[in-house]
């Protein structure tokens, strides 16, 4: 097969992984000459964004979509009648330097489906990370998608290339796995994902130790994983606690969530309808909460309601549902609770923080700190504004926070 | 009134001498006109040029953030950046906490403007296309770029960094960085007709945009926010930008639409099959636990034991932490529950309490490798704190639902001596509730079986605050371990 068809194929079928981050690895560059790339320490760089607004960072490709699973949401399910492809691995390998010397990408996100065994799957995905940083010794970035019950000795490898490790969770319910992935077991995801942790936190360790010899390293950005939202009727109650679980007992560096999207060639047994893109954004925002703000997962849905809000962000919702905490003094508030009030970033709670050391801040000082007014006035105290109490306790304040509905137009 | 001119756009440091001049000499930022060699003048703007004051003795100090917000603010594009940089210079003088103060009008629009830069930075590492010129070996790598700031000096070496190997040139309407495999250099700027304007993979880079791309979520907006259009002219890809959008609603009825295939039924080579590791659809292992929930080999409970349901506990936790040792030890230890650790690597006692646990064994003279160590409770029990999962006590109901695997264990491995480390292990063993300190340290009998002792968990040993308190509980504890050496012993003799 040509190889243009080819990527098409394998790029399409590797376009509803939603992570895509290629940030967070150690650094590394190429000035001995002696190789290609360099990663950047701090922030990944997006090269390109496609029409659904998701950033292209990595040349993100199945090696193939042959797959042994018949996973009810997948498209590359055994018994889907799309057309299948199988790259070699050099061709992987010379499609990644060749792009990466434009600047098209910071690297590679190779996935899989499962062919013959896992172990076998594995290998073959740890070969081009293999040939990539030894034989072209190349220094870019590398996502690797790790195959759940492949065999550690594989996985240590996997870890000694790749930058990052993922295992997708797929469904927030152990119950839905079992009915749209018959053959994936999530405990067996778990247990792959307790070992990769046991990996990490032994190489963090030996790297404390400075007496002993460097420690073969072992994905310096952590390990990720992906859940699918919409394609069973776990609520959003459900799915964050399930992302706190995840993120204590494996210390994932992301959760992404996926809007479970239709596909094409989809079994019957599945919602089809255009994806819940607000709901997913909703989770990004609640799951910032829980990393960023200090929220505990299970405040910050309503137990009686257990979805989120679609109109109102998590986070002014959670006010609303907490007035009595309101209205809060910007100037004397703490760092926790500054960074509880509606409209208000990290950043901006840090802004404040260094401000007030040296002066008051006034009414007119909110514009210079990035505060999103509408939002956060009604919640806050300066020394030259104070919300009517009315407002905060009266009913109209939710409505009056809500978007306006919009009269719906052509797109002209 | 005094006229400071510059080198370049980006002069930092013709900036920064004049402005160490100046400030300490006091002069007003209203006294001084900022220009850069070659722009064009102002209207209104002819001062000619002044000579620097003298600097007077002294020093002058200026904290490190305001330095290094200069250095960035001065690239950006706004032509009163240099008298903004002078006026927050000036006033530092008076006020050294000022760039603290994020609400002050100067400080919040250098701010700006650094962070304008920073992100024009950002772009150009990102939305550099190189095209190449030759092929292979010979190649060289040329780009053209159009950055919004006086950026290019400053975001070059990120492509020296990462392009080591390979001759590349950036070309830019202002200046054109060079790499020669060992040093950057620049020269003038050029236009747009000098660069390149094709390459080979172009077509499989645009083959592989369109196909990431998925059509069910259409989200221009956000795609705008990050790639703004006057970025689009100079990448490839984004001729694609409106044909994909105007394919979309067609693209996404037609899947929503189409009715279901008949599923394709995949045939697998016979060599193939053979190789697949067949798992097991979860209703089959039940109906197996169900048949062979009598079986008291040791295998065979612990897969039992993996899909376990008794209590809640198995939700939240990895795996099923199972009894590990020889089948038929001599001694049998019991804790309370797997850890954090045990949780993620599926064996009993590998935690810190397990490497109290070794050494303490190790001084009683017991060899770990020919006990059977396991515990009361099965699945770990916590509660999430953030990135830490805090280890809770499991409550009597859960205790009960796992001792069914405590007593198949034991009668599977029919040890000699059993001895319970904790309150918990004590429970469950004892087949009640049983205080550690009153019954610690002796060898009891238990009605049919074998002979029991209680004495404290390794973790408690862990949590002593004081050095002496835990140097002298866990000399108790190695007593304690040693009777049971002895009783084991003993009762292996009598056998």
């Amino acid at each position: 097969m040509e190889l243009l068809r080819k990527l098409e194929i394998l790029a399409d079928a590797a376009k509803y992984d939603a992570s895509c981050a290629s940030s967070g690895t150690e650094m590394r560059d190429s000035r001995d000459g002696k190789g290609l790339g360099s990663t950047a320490p701090g922030m990944g760089i997006c090269h390109s964004y496609a029409p659904d607004g998701r950033c292209i960072s990595l040349l993100k490709i199945l090696l193939t979509n042959a797959c042994n699973y018949d996973c009810l949401y997948c498209v590359n399910r055994a018994s889907s009648n799309v057309a299948r492809a199988r790259f070699t691995v050099d061709e992987v390998v010379k499609l990644t330097i060749d792009f990466y010397r434009r600047n098209y990408i910071e690297g590679l996100f190779l996935s899989s489906g499962i062919i013959r065994s896992p172990d076998y799957t594995m290998e073959q995905v740890v070969s081009v990370a293999r040939k990539l940083r030894e034989e072209h010794r190349f220094r870019g970035y590398i996502h690797l998608k790790t195959i759940p019950e492949a065999d550690e000795a594989l996985i240590a490898e996997a870890g000694r290339y790749a930058d990052r490790l993922s295992i997708n969770i797929e469904t927030p319910l152990e119950a839905s796995l079992t009915k749209l992935a018959p053959e994936k077991d999530q405990r067996a995801i778990r247990r792959t994902m307790g070992r990769l942790r046991l990996k990490l936190d032994e190489t963090a360790e030996a790297k404390k130790t400075a007496r002993r010899a460097r420690p073969p390293r072992f994905a310096p950005a952590g390990q990720s994983t992906q859940m699918i939202v919409g394609a069973d009727d776990a609520n959003d109650r459900t799915i964050l606690s399930t992302s706190a679980n995840l993120y204590g007992a494996y210390k994932l560096r992301r959760v992404y969530y996926s809007a479970f999207s239709p596909i094409p060639d989809a079994s019957r047994a599945l919602p089809l309808q255009a994806p819940p893109l607000v709901r997913e954004h909703r989770l990004y925002q609640a799951d910032w909460l829980m990393r960023f703000y200090g929220f505990d997962a299970d405040e910050i849905v309503e137990e009686s309601e257990g979805m989120l809000p679609l109109d109102i962000d998590p986070k002014l919702a959670w006010a609303l549902r907490h007035r009595d905490r309101f209205p809060l003094d910007i100037n004397t508030a703490s760092r926790e609770e500054l960074l509880r009030v509606p409209g208000f970033g990290t950043r901006t709670v840090e802004r404040i923080l260094s401000t007030r050391r040296t002066t008051t801040i006034r009414f007119a000082d909110l514009a210079q700190l990035n505060v999103i007014r509408n939002k956060a006035l009604p919640f806050i105290v300066l020394s030259d504004h104070r919300p009517q109490p009315s407002l905060l306790d009266g009913a109209g304040l939710a409505a009056r926070l809500r978007p306006k509905p919009q009269q719906l137009g052509f797109g002209f | 009134m005094h006229v400071v001119t510059l080198d370049s756009d980006t002069d930092f440091d013709g900036w920064r001498t004049a402005a160490r001049a100046l400030v300490m000499n006091d002069v007003r930022p209203a006294d001084v006109t900022w220009r850069v060699k070659g722009a064009a003048p102002d209207l209104f703007d002819d001062a000619a040029e002044t000579q620097l004051p003298e600097v007077p003795k002294g020093t002058f100090s200026v904290p490190a953030s305001f330095m290094e917000l200069a250095e960035s603010a001065i690239l950006h594009r706004d032509p009163n950046r240099f008298a903004l940089l002078y006026r927050l210079l000036w006033r530092l003088k008076a006020n050294h906490d000022l760039m603290e103060i994020a609400t002050d009008p100067d400080v919040a629009q250098a701010n700006a403007l650094a962070r304008g830069v920073r992100r024009d930075v950002h772009k150009m590492h990102a939305f550099v296309r190189f095209r190449e010129i030759g092929r292979e070996r010979e190649a060289r790598y040329v780009a053209w770029f159009e950055p919004e700031h006086h950026v290019v000096e400053c975001a070059a070496p990120f492509f020296a960094r990462r392009f080591a190997d390979m001759p590349w040139s950036i070309l830019t309407p202002e200046i054109c960085a060079h790499w020669d495999g060992s040093h950057v250099s620049f020269t003038p700027g050029v236009s747009k007709a000098e660069a390149p304007s094709e390459d080979r993979l172009e077509e499989v880079w645009l083959r592989y945009y369109a196909s990431i791309f998925n059509p069910a979520r259409l989200k221009v907006k956000a795609m705008e926010k990050e790639m703004p259009k006057k970025y689009w002219q100079n990448l490839p890809e984004a001729k694609l930008i409106q044909p994909l959008i105007a394919a979309t609603a067609r693209r996404t009825t037609d899947m929503i639409a189409e009715p279901g295939t008949e599923p394709h039924k995949p045939q697998k080579r016979v060599e193939d099959a053979a190789m697949t590791r067949k798992p097991k659809a979860r209703g089959e292992a039940d109906a197996e636990t169900s048949r062979e929930l009598d079986t008291t080999d040791l295998e065979s409970l612990r897969e039992q034991a993996a899909a376990c349901r008794a209590c809640p506990l198995w939700k939240d936790a990895t795996q099923t932490v199972f009894g590990e040792g020889p089948e038929h030890a001599p001694l049998m230890l019991v804790g309370e529950q797997p850890g954090d650790k045990e949780d993620l690597a599926g064996h009993p006692f590998v935690g810190p309490a397990g490497q109290m646990l070794d050494r303490a064994l190790a001084e009683a003279g017991i060899d770990r490798s020919k006990v059977y160590v396991t515990n009361a409770v099965k699945h770990f029990k916590f509660v999430p704190r953030g990135k830490i999962r805090l280890h809770q006590k499991p409550n009597t109901p859960e205790i009960k639902a796992c001792r069914q695997w405590y007593e198949r264990e034991l009668a599977a491995v029919r040890p000699a001596l059993v001895v319970a480390l904790g309150a918990t292990a004590a429970q469950s063993v004892l087949g009640k509730i049983t205080p550690v300190n009153r019954s610690r340290g002796h060898v009891i009998d238990l009605p049919d079986g074998p002979k029991a002792m209680v004495t404290v968990h390794p973790s408690y040993l862990l949590r002593l605050p004081d050095a002496d308190a835990k140097a002298r509980e866990y000399e108790r504890f190695v007593e304690d371990l040693k009777v049971a050496a002895r009783a084991m012993k003993h009762a292996a003799h009598a056998a």
